[in-house]
């Protein structure tokens, strides 16, 4: 070995091809079979896709980095499953580009909190987390409630999404801006349209307690109120357990 | 550095300039609905200065006909000084985030810009690319030249890497500011920096490589192989972990080709991997050539460098999946990412071994003289934290520290530890070196340095090992009816006394790089004292302290 390398040295374009073969071998193996879908990724025919109104939440949890605090990704073990609910299936991120299952927990795991609050309790508690919670490290975010959504390229986004293998339709593409203006107000024509393409079970309520056109805060609460709802694969008795 | 071009070379860098204005301006204007419109201006206006800079100079004498005798240390010079600058600028972010973690509410301004969530990747970004990846490109230039015995195979590609390199620096953190971020940890920028990143990184392998290709050395010397892994292979995994699809050529935002579970693991495999081949072999290139030189004892083992070297390069590879522990990624995975985590202790205390054996017989040298020991410091620290690295990684102990402030304790033994410290023994070695001075402006002032440096890691060390372990026990800990004992909240309540010395440690380190700052800046002013060295140009023979090493 040290012959080898000892004449290895001398040659640069050697030692470089050299170091990009012994280097690649662990990445290969460890991912490409990843790609395998079937046996890396469970089954869920109910997994939903996210509305064009979720979507924007999410890419606003992503632009404020949220995800430097936040994970969402419960473990197998059994404090994590009581604390935060059923661990975290493969499934539920497949429509993740990119995943966010973050590294630190400076706050909650958030991979189930749908529904664990109201709106009116996030929209109050991203304003301020400390009118809530007097002793919270989290940064307040009043901008949001004030920013105007920008809906116009949301068409734009899903079809992108769709190339990248998100199953989107022609119509919910076609749709994305009303959709999402129709997500944050109830009860009127362009609800029902979420409804309709979405699901029953989709959250349709104006999210930040204001009216008018959504803001960046409607989408974020839509977005946290969706967290660990997409499918109810983790609800299965059987999966439950852990460590 | 105009006064180092020939009136061609000097053209040749106003065309390039003012092509890239151009494309900055179309930039601009076709993206002023999004934020890359900003992107558009930063470039233009990044161009403009650099193109005045250029014109300002451009009627300066030619350089002289001989100047490739000696070595190009211009790009060195600069870029030894602009690391100093994002080193303040990153710790000085990285003392904000931790004061903000101490009180929410020290943003001062209610602006966007200024939350934590938008702070802390300026802090990651600055100090790793910024202040790390100067030093490194700085570094590698001038260690190249000196261990091939050659000057730098160009004039103006060595000024491009560094130019652009920084273009892309600031492209990042301003784009964090403005809200442009991938979310990827360590790989935040979004896909136009990214690809520029790309086009620089290829410059600088060439030039690498070229300048080998010259070398008047049959061998190439150990700190090349480390530098040379480190482009590559950084180079590998940007590429593949940056793959995006943009919304449009006009928007900043994209969609990673990657997700769910085969994200995660790409991701991990990224990150980890970007610790090892940024943070760790482009910074044991540094160690293994200054270290010795700075000791004047040549490397302890050149087995030692080899086993090192090899067991690095395969190894680590292997090792991202650690990061995903009881996550969804299949079990198999997991248990490699395991096993070969624990396999690197090998090869990472094999080059600490080897650089403290170097040492031995200089012990004098390290009780005497600042530099020395900032160096002999690191390779304490390299092997301190490769050791917890490696027992980290065990799923067990993983259960426990993964997702606290253990991470970010690990993390920075590693930063602070050893990669800050090895960088500024290496920038205090060459700085009176470049500028050709007998040492320092003033010595007392790098021992200041020193135990600023030393006191402020062990003390943000110390009490992230603290709160982490306080906050991992404090999640999983059951009482006597078998219910969680404690609240989350109550676990971020316990952090606080911790998070206060952590800031004050950080405060301490971030003193220390101002005040190397100072005596950099007094060192290069100060008038110059007789008989300074001369390492300028090619020796005639191989330098005893490198050929000894092999
Ligand atoms: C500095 C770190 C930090 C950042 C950044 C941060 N948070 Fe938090 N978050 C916390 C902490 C600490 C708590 C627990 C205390 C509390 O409830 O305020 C928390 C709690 C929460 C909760 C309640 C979770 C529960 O189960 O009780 C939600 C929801 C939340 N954050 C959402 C967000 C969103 C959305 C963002 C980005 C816009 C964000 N956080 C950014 C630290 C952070
Ligand atoms: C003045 C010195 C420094 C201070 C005060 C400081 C402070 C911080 C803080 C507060 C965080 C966020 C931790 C959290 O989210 O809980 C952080 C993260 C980080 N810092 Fe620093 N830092 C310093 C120097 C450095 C240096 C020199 C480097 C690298 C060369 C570095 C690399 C990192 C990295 C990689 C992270 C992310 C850690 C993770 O995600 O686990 N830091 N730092």
């Amino acid at each position: 070995m040290f012959k080898f390398h000892y004449k290895l040295e001398t040659k640069a374009i050697a030692l470089v091809l050299a170091i990009i073969g012994v280097s690649s071998i662990g990445g290969l193996v460890e991912i490409a079979p990843l790609f395998t879908i079937d046996q890396t990724v469970e089954e869920a025919p109910d997994m939903r896709v996210l509305t064009p109104l979720e979507l924007a939440g999410r890419n606003v949890y992503i632009r404020e980095g949220c995800n430097a605090c936040h994970s969402q990704m419960i473990r197998t073990l059994r404090d994590e499953v009581e604390r935060y609910g059923a661990y975290s299936r493969a499934v539920e991120s497949q429509y993740d580009h990119p995943m966010l299952w973050g590294s630190k927990r400076t706050g909650p795991d958030l991979a189930r909190v749908g529904n664990k609050y109201s709106d009116a309790w996030h929209a109050a508690h991203l304003i301020n987390p400390r009118t809530l919670v007097p002793q919270s490290v989290m940064p307040a975010y009043p901008w949001l409630a004030r920013t105007r959504l920008r809906t116009d390229d949301l068409p734009l986004h899903l079809t992108r999404l769709r190339t990248l293998g998100v199953p989107y339709t022609d119509a919910m593409i076609a749709n994305a801006a009303a959709d999402a203006a129709g997500q944050a107000t109830p009860n009127t024509d362009r609800a029902w349209g979420v409804a309709e393409r979405y699901g029953e079970a989709t959250n349709v309520r104006d999210f930040d307690g204001a009216t008018g056109a959504p803001t960046e805060l409607d989408a974020l609460v839509a977005y946290l109120q969706m967290l660990g709802r997409q499918t109810s694969i983790a609800e299965e008795p059987a999966a439950e357990g852990g460590e | 550095m105009v006064s180092e071009l020939t009136t061609g070379q000097r053209q040749m860098a106003l065309t390039f300039l003012a092509m890239l204005a151009l494309l900055g301006l179309f930039v601009a204007a076709f993206g002023r609905a999004d934020p890359i419109g900003g992107h558009g201006w930063l470039v233009l206006v990044f161009s403009l200065l650099s193109l005045f800079a250029v014109l300002t100079n451009y009627y300066d004498p030619e350089p002289a006909a001989d100047r490739s005798a000696a070595y190009y240390d211009a790009p060195v010079k600069a870029g030894i000084i602009i690391a100093m600058i994002w080193a303040v600028i990153g710790m000085f972010v990285g003392a904000w985030v931790a004061w903000l973690l101490v009180n929410p509410d020290l943003t001062f301004v209610e602006e966007a810009w200024a939350s934590f969530g938008r702070l802390r990747p300026v802090h990651t970004t600055a100090v790793i690319f910024g202040f790390g990846g100067n030093a490194l490109i700085a570094t590698s230039f001038y260690v190249v030249q000196r261990t091939s015995r050659t000057r730098l195979a160009g004039h103006l590609s060595p000024l491009f890497v560094l130019w652009g390199y920084n273009l892309f620096c600031l492209l990042a953190v301003t784009g964090y500011l403005w809200g442009i971020n991938q979310s990827k940890e360590y790989a935040e920028p979004e896909w136009y920096a990214d690809l520029w990143l790309v086009i620089v990184w290829v410059a600088y392998f060439v030039l690498y490589l070229r300048t080998l290709a010259r070398r008047k050395e049959p061998h190439i010397y150990v700190a090349n192989w480390y530098y040379l892994a480190f482009i590559l292979v950084v180079a590998v995994l940007h590429i593949v972990n940056g793959l995006a699809l943009p919304l449009s050529w006009a928007q900043a935002k994209s969609y990673s080709l990657f997700a769910g579970v085969q994200d995660a693991m790409t991701q991990w495999w990224y990150g980890h991997n970007a610790v090892a081949f940024f943070l760790t072999a482009g910074f044991l290139g540094m160690m293994y050539y200054y270290l010795p030189k700075r000791a004047e004892r040549p490397i302890f083992s050149y087995r030692l460098s080899i086993i090192s070297f090899w067991g690095i390069t395969f190894f680590y590879m292997w090792a991202g999946s650690h990061h995903l522990h009881y996550t969804a990624l299949p079990h198999w995975v997991q248990t490699l990412g395991m096993t070969f985590s624990v396999m690197l202790l090998i090869p990472s205390w094999a080059s600490a071994g080897n650089a403290l054996l170097t040492l031995n017989g200089a012990w004098h040298k390290v009780r005497d003289d600042a530099t020395l020991r900032f160096m002999f410091i690191a390779a304490v620290f390299y092997g301190l934290s490769t050791f917890e690295g490696s027992f980290m990684a065990i799923r067990s102990v993983n259960a426990l520290s993964h997702y606290t402030d253990w991470t970010v304790g690990h993390v920075h033994a590693g930063a602070l530890g050893w990669v800050a410290m090895i960088t500024f023994g290496a920038i205090y070695a060459s700085v009176p070196w470049l500028w050709k001075r007998k040492t320092m402006w003033s010595p007392a002032l790098v021992e200041v340095h020193f135990w600023l440096a030393l006191a402020g890691t062990l003390i943000y060390v110390f009490a992230m090992w603290n709160s982490g372990i306080i906050q991992g026990l404090m999640w999983r800990t059951y009482n006597e009816s078998g219910t969680l004992a404690y609240s989350f909240l109550e676990s971020v309540e316990a952090m606080h006394p911790y998070y206060i010395a952590r800031a004050v440690g950080g405060s301490f380190f971030l003193l220390g790089a101002l005040v190397a700052c100072y005596n950099i800046w007094m060192t290069i002013r100060a008038p110059q004292p007789a008989g300074a060295l001369q390492d300028d140009h090619p020796q005639e023979r191989t330098d005893p302290v490198l050929e000894a090493g092999r």
